[in-house]
């Protein structure tokens, strides 16, 4: 079993959501680096489910797809109304929550 | 180990419902409209007054030949995880406490009942008054700590919002540091419980938050000293701020000075008693070791407290602030009182909480009068209550006197006995310390009746200051004479008959308290 | 409530057939009883009866006059026991002391005692059941024994008699292990003292229905008596020392209260709040005394119980002490001794009835009575009567009070301040009477000096009251034509303080320094007492001649007063009162009811009051206040007879009655009279204690005597001597060389006099001593008083809000600057924020890993 290049497979997926969450200021961008991130997660759910030879992993990685769709569905939502608000989907401009 | 004690009877039933009524009041009063303002009154006037009728059938069904003795018993499982259970019961030492806190929300409310501080929301206000009596009520007579501990903090809520709303200027700033103060007490004292909690388990048995229970387990015995002290450390910073003692008193001038008259009136009461009974019913029955340990320390700060409270009072420009800081030195009292750790001592210190409960709540009751009337409580700038007003200016005059301890007014018999229970305190103490205590506090005495007929002869003697010379103002009104009546009342009849609070107290003192002490010794 | 008479204890024999105690000793709860109901009916209900519930108070007070005379009655028809002097007394009917052999003197008085009463009481037998311990046999006293001889056989046993005393008790409370009873205890001491209390009571009631008739307080003044009263009765009969306690607040409460009535002006209330304060200073020692005694005798608060192991040692020496030095300083407070006298003079601000009452009757001599009911205790912690030092702090403060109050009255202008001194120094006999071991004498002295000094206060009440209330003795002058019945009345008291004999102050006196004679003092506390009796001639016969001598110097109405210079002297008159009342809405008007009616004009009635009378003739006592229709005319011809009146029924009377008392109240204890007061006073802890009962000495009576008239000569003497001119007397001086001195002689006393005693006395001496009082003994009370709030600031402004409240804001300054560092870390940036999230999570990863490195 390969398992250390799912790993790194899934560092690499995930660095790259990191670099995207952190860099992008485009908010669909960042929405779409969050799915890297996530997806990353869920590669290492799903090898390390085989590794061990139980189903744990694979049941966690659907529950996670799920909920990532829902998170996609709420995001999606948010960054329309930051661009009916603002005409404009870029991060840095929305900042109403500095404390 | 859960003891569930499910016999309910009527008289325990009453108990918990007179407990609760008035939360349950204060829930019913937050649906009731808020324009109507009668109804809201009346509600919360019915509430108080049905409460009252519980704690009155309590009175009566009370078996004073065994005051020493839990009655109204009732235990039912609560948080079965850690062995928290709803255990309540009265004795003597809760009685008088628990009937002066329904007796006190009642005379607030109808003495609010046309004197409403800004901004005006009776509604509000009378469901926290409601929720704080629940919190007062539950905390006398909680026999488990985590319960003890929820009524407690209960009572910190309304009154936090009852300063922070309704206080004078600088409300928030005392609000918050009444808040913070006791928060931290509670804190450490939430600590203790829990060290006592796991280390009372052990040997086969489970460990307990009920307090006969860690009574009867002699913690004293078992515990390592320095863990003790440790604990009992943590009581007392718990307990010891919200008496206030002397170095952790500075939250109550600014608390008392900023709060609404009610508000000063239950605090200075009630909830100041809280933390002596903590100490009576909880710090020293359970750790009566580590209590001998720390007595000297607590005479010392109670002795300090007497003089500095009387000092701190002669510095004072503002009536209500100098009745704020005479409740520093009369708390002295009490627990110079507590510290001898004595029959004389803890009686009289539980006699000083409910005469200090009358006398400076009647004293706060003037005090927020005379600021409705004259808009200021300058001493400078106030004179001649007698000329305008003398029956308030009498009033005054009486409680100044009750307060300072005249022989014949409930004052003293907190007072006396204290001073004389410290020339021998209980058998291990520093007889030397205790003694040059006793003379220290007995100066006090002289101090209290230095600033309180200053008080006095500022504000009532002589002629009113020209400002008002031509204010029409109105003497003493009918809901104020019924709010006042049954406190002046039991300033009189306490100090005349102080066998009434004795003879309830004595034998729950013994049984409960010095019982504990006295077998430590031995 | 309180079932009086359940727990009733009979001391020793008393149980035994013939002693039963008479129904007023088992009832006496009611004497207090009446002035407290006096009190309470006047308090909520005196502003409807008409005059202000003021007979309401007399009536009680009347009551109560007759029944403590009843009890006394009563009293002096028990039956008698004989006890053992330095024996146990007879609580103690199971402890049987060894007697002392020291005390040869005290044998050889009971011995000469035996003799002055003729024969002695029959002791009774009977006493077979409890009582036999004590008691002896009757017959103990046919002893032999000539006056002087001193062979009184030493080691022979030698009886007191004495009458048991009664004591009731009811449970009051049960703190701690003990059940404190709120009882009565009854002996002739406590007989002697209620009957005093409610004589003097009653008169002062009578009296004040007329000196503040116009009052605007009236009411509330009439309550202030009732519990006054109330308060030193309750004192003087109680068992316990708790009760003791109470009396005693009370008492300065209503101190407060009367010294304080006229509050409308601050130096009345400045007079009532040192009274209080001053007094309360002296409790400390109360408290702290009472606290040692009651751990002392076992925990007991019981009076009786306490004497009785302060006398068989039980108590140890050392705790006696402390006991007795804490208790003489809430004597020193209340009683007005040095260096706490300074309130006394002061209280004059109250009105003069109420002053009368404070001086003679309650109050002041609370201070004496509780060292008198605690006197074993200091008998034995001070060991009195063999006393090694040659003085003890009793004795010492006693004396000095004595001759700086004596001092200080010659150079007082108002009367009142004058016998305010004169009261201090008085109560100075008593306390030094005490000190010197002559009990009896020093309670004998509180006796008799209620009634004269009641009456001084009464009369200087009663000039003031005609001269337009002012007590400037410079306004008097020539009032013995004018006001003849006060002038008498006065007369007999100041003869009577002054101590000559045969009116009562010599006799009292008298025995206090046949105590210091006899008990080893002759060299010091003695002396004192005979200059202290030269002191009180002078200044009194200073004041008889500016009040009653000269030619009336006063202001001849009530407008002129108002002008004058010295209206500031406490004019708190009618007149004052009535253009007040005119506003209803400041005062409660009803008091004023009877004076609105009689004259549409009340100012014009008080200015009426005073000159209608002289028109009428100084002796027309009756008509004086149904004279009121009469003021118009009066107002209108007020130049004619301008001069003081004599005043009406209600204040002469009592005048009267007291000068009758002071005239025969110190014959009752004279030898030849059968010393009727020491058979009250015998009383079995004092008698127990060995305290020392000396008999009549001729010697001492005539030095004292000589003493008295020596002051009085001297002070006669020196005012003749104004009025003859001071340039003769210069000029004579002048001329007088070395061989005229002798045949000079008088003037020669007169020089050394006036040059080296009056003047030096009232020059240099009192001013300094008065200066001292003003300036140091104030300025330590005000210096005190300053400082502690100056500390008190300092404590409050710079510890309390600075260092404790600092520490505490500070605390939260920081947090509010964590806070404020912390916020810019809050850009409102979500890619700021999960790169703090990830940045964490990271330092997480780094941690977890650097712990489980290791280990892997």
């Amino acid at each position: 079993m390969y398992l250390n290049e799912f790993l790194l497979l899934s560092a690499v997926l995930f660095s790259c959501g990191v670099y995207g969450v952190l860099a992008r200021r485009n908010g669909v961008l960042v929405l779409m680096s969050i799915e890297l991130i996530l997806n990353a997660v869920n590669i290492n759910l799903v090898a390390f489910g085989a590794f061990h030879g139980q189903v744990d992993g694979q049941v966690f990685a659907l529950f996670t797809v799920a909920i990532a769709a829902a998170e996609v569905g709420v995001g999606l939502a948010i960054v329309l109304l930051i661009y009916r608000n603002t005409r404009s989907i870029d991060l840095d401009q929305v900042a109403q929550m500095k404390g | 180990m859960a003891i569930i004690d499910g016999n309910v009877n009527l008289d325990n039933a009453v108990l918990s419902v007179a407990t609760f009524a008035p939360l349950a009041g204060a829930a019913v009063l937050g649906l009731l409209p808020k324009r109507e303002e009668f109804l809201v009154k009346a509600w919360a006037l019915g509430t108080s007054v049905f409460t009252l009728l519980c704690g009155l059938y309590l009175v009566l069904r009370f078996d004073y030949g065994n005051a020493g003795a839990p009655q109204f018993e009732r235990s039912h499982s609560w948080i079965d995880v850690i062995n928290s259970n709803y255990h309540v019961f009265m004795d003597g030492l809760s009685l008088p406490l628990f009937l002066l806190s329904m007796v006190i929300t009642t005379l607030c409310i109808i003495y609010s009942w046309d004197h409403w501080p800004e901004p005006r929301n009776p509604k509000a206000f009378l469901m926290l008054m409601l929720i704080l009596e629940t919190g007062m009520l539950g905390s006398f007579i909680a026999e488990d700590l985590i319960l003890f501990f929820v009524f407690f903090e209960l009572v910190l809520l309304p009154m936090y919002f009852m300063i922070g709303v309704w206080g004078g200027e600088q409300r928030q700033y005392a609000s918050l540091k009444f808040f913070l103060f006791t928060l931290f007490g509670s804190a450490l004292m939430i600590l203790s419980f829990l060290a006592l909690y796991f280390k009372s388990g052990g040997a086969g048995l489970e460990p307990t938050f009920d307090i006969p229970m860690l009574i009867e387990r002699g913690m004293s015995d078992t515990l390592v000293r320095s863990t003790e002290l440790l604990i009992f450390g943590g009581l007392f910073m718990g307990f010891a701020i919200k008496v206030p003692m002397f170095p952790f008193h500075t939250w109550l001038p600014d608390a008392h000075t900023q709060a609404p008259t009610v508000g000063s009136v239950i605090l200075a009461a009630v909830l100041l008693k809280l933390g002596t009974y903590g100490f009576i019913r909880i710090a020293i029955p359970i750790l009566p070791a580590a209590a001998k340990e720390y007595a000297p320390l607590i005479a010392v700060l109670a002795t300090i407290g007497i003089i500095y409270g009387a000092l701190g009072c002669l510095a004072q420009k503002d009536m209500k602030r100098l009745i704020a800081f005479s409740s520093v030195a009369h708390m002295g009292f009490v627990m110079l009182g507590i510290a001898t750790l004595t029959d004389y001592g803890i009686n009289a210190a539980v006699f000083g909480m409910v005469a200090h409960g009358l006398i400076t709540g009647m004293l706060f009751f003037v005090a927020g009068s005379v600021k409705e009337r004259f808009h200021t409580l300058e001493i400078r700038r106030l004179g001649g209550l007698l000329v305008q007003a003398p029956k308030l200016g009498w009033i005054l005059g009486f409680c100044s006197m009750a307060s300072l301890g005249l022989p014949g007014l409930a004052g003293f018999w907190g007072e006396f006995p204290a001073i004389l229970s410290t020339f021998n305190p209980a058998e291990g103490l520093s007889v030397a310390l205790f003694r040059t205590c006793m003379v220290i506090a007995s100066i006090g005495t002289v101090l209290a009746a230095g600033y309180l007929l200053w008080l006095f002869q500022r504000t009532a003697f002589g002629t009113p200051k020209e400002e008002w010379a031509t204010t029409e103002v109105h003497d003493v009104e009918r809901p104020e004479w019924l709010a006042w009546a049954p406190l002046l009342a039991g300033i009189v009849l306490f100090g005349i008959l102080p066998g009434i609070v004795f003879d309830i107290t004595d034998p729950a003192v013994n049984e409960r308290v010095t019982a504990a002490v006295v077998a430590q010794g031995k | 409530m309180l079932n009086i008479g359940l727990l009733a204890t009979e001391a020793g024999g008393a149980a035994a057939e013939g002693f039963e105690a008479g129904w007023l000793t088992r009832h006496v709860w009611l004497i207090p009883l009446l002035p407290v109901v006096s009190f309470v009916v006047t308090l909520f209900f005196g502003k409807r009866f008409k005059g202000g519930g003021a007979w309401f108070g007399v009536s009680m007070m009347g009551l109560a006059l007759l029944l403590s005379t009843a009890l006394g009655v009563e009293w002096m028809g028990r039956g008698h026991v004989g006890i053992e002097e330095g024996q146990p007394p007879a609580v103690a009917a199971t402890y049987r002391g060894t007697a002392s052999g020291d005390q040869e003197h005290q044998v050889q008085q009971v011995i000469e005692e035996a003799e002055r009463t003729g024969e002695p009481k029959a002791s009774i037998p009977g006493h077979g059941e409890e009582g036999e311990e004590h008691a002896l046999p009757a017959g103990r006293f046919s002893l032999p024994a000539a006056e002087s001889g001193g062979e009184g056989p030493a080691g022979e046993p030698h009886a007191v008699e004495v009458r048991p005393y009664h004591e009731a008790e009811a449970g009051w409370f049960h703190i701690g292990p003990i059940e404190v009873g709120f009882g009565f205890h009854i002996d002739g001491f406590a007989v002697i003292m209620l009957f005093t209390v409610s004589f003097i009571s009653f008169l002062v009631h009578l009296f004040s229905t007329e000196y503040l008739r116009d009052d605007r307080r009236r009411t509330h003044y009439f309550a202030s008596l009732g519990l006054f009263t109330a308060g030193m009765l309750l004192m003087v009969s109680s068992s316990t020392s708790l009760q003791l306690l109470l009396g005693w607040e009370i008492m300065g409460l209503c101190s407060f209260l009367l010294i304080g009535h006229w509050w409308e002006e601050s130096k009345n209330s400045d007079a009532a709040l040192k009274a209080f304060f001053t007094t309360r200073t002296g409790d400390v020692g109360l408290l702290v005394g009472l606290s040692i005694l009651f751990f002392g005798a076992g925990q007991t608060f019981n009076i009786a119980k306490i004497n009785q192991q302060a006398i068989t040692g039980e108590i140890p020496r050392s705790w006696l002490v402390a006991a007795a030095v804490a208790l003489f300083i809430a004597c020193i407070g209340k009683s007005a001794q040095f260096p706490l006298h300074t309130w006394l003079p002061d209280a004059m601000a109250g009105p003069t009835p109420a002053s009368a009452l404070i001086h003679a009757a309650t109050m002041v001599v609370a201070g004496v009575y509780m060292v008198g009911r605690f006197y074993p205790v200091f008998f034995s912690a001070f060991r009195i009567a063999n006393n090694a030092l040659g003085f003890n702090i009793i004795a010492l403060i006693g004396g000095i009070t004595i001759i700086i109050a004596g001092l200080l009255a010659f150079v007082q202008q108002d009367i009142k301040k004058v016998l305010a001194y004169s009261t201090v120094s008085q109560l100075g006999y008593m306390v030094m009477g005490l000190g010197v071991g002559a009990w009896t004498g020093a309670i004998f002295h509180l006796f008799t000096h209620a009634f004269f000094k009641a009456l001084l206060f009464m009369g200087a009440g009663s000039i003031s009251h005609a001269c337009w209330h002012s007590f400037d003795m410079r306004d008097f002058g020539g009032l013995r034509k004018h006001m003849p019945k006060t002038f008498v009345t006065f007369m007999i008291g100041t003869v009577a303080l002054m101590g000559l004999p045969p009116l009562a102050g010599f006799w009292s006196k008298d025995e206090i320094l046949l105590g210091a004679w006899t008990n080893g003092y002759r060299g010091t506390f003695f002396l004192v007492g005979c200059v202290g009796a030269a002191l009180t001639c002078a200044y009194m016969t200073r004041v008889v001649y500016k009040t009653f001598w000269g030619e009336y110097k006063g202001p001849q109405t009530p407008d002129a007063i108002e002008h004058a210079s010295h209206a500031a002297h406490g004019h708190h008159d009618a007149h004052d009162d009535a253009v007040e009342n005119q506003a209803p809405a400041l005062v409660g008007a009803s008091a004023y009811q009877e004076g609105a009616k009689a004259s549409a004009d009340p100012g014009v009635k008080a200015a009426a009051h005073g000159t209608v009378q002289s028109e009428r003739g100084p002796h027309d006592d009756e008509a004086s206040h149904t004279a009121d229709d009469h003021g118009d005319s009066a107002h209108a011809g007020a130049p004619l007879g301008g001069y003081p009146h004599e005043s009406p029924w209600p204040i002469t009377v009592p005048l009267i009655v007291l000068a009758v008392m002071s005239v025969v109240a110190g014959i009752i204890n004279a030898p030849f009279f059968g010393l009727q007061f020491t058979h009250f006073s015998a009383i079995e802890p004092i008698v127990a204690a060995g305290v020392p009962e000396p008999s009549f000495s001729g010697v001492v009576a005539v030095i004292s005597t000589l003493g008295a008239l020596a002051g009085l000569g001297l002070a006669v003497a020196w005012w003749r001597g104004m009025r003859f001119g001071l340039d003769g007397l210069t000029r004579r001086n002048g001329l007088a060389g070395a061989g005229y001195r002798l045949l000079e002689q008088k003037y020669y006393l007169d020089a050394l006099y006036e040059r080296v005693i009056v003047r030096g006395i009232k020059g240099p001496m009192a001013s300094a001593a008065y200066w001292f009082n003003q300036n140091v003994l104030d300025g330590v009370a005000h210096g005190v008083s300053a400082t502690a709030r100056r500390a008190a600031t300092f404590t409050y402004d710079v510890v309390d809000q600075e260092v404790v409240d600092g520490t505490v804001n500070s605390v939260g300054a920081g947090a509010t600057g964590l806070g404020r560092g912390f916020k810019h870390m809050a850009s409102g940036k979500v890619q700021q924020y999960v790169a703090y999230l990830i940045g964490g999570a990271a330092a997480g990863a780094l941690v977890i890993f650097a712990i489980t490195f290791n280990r892997s």
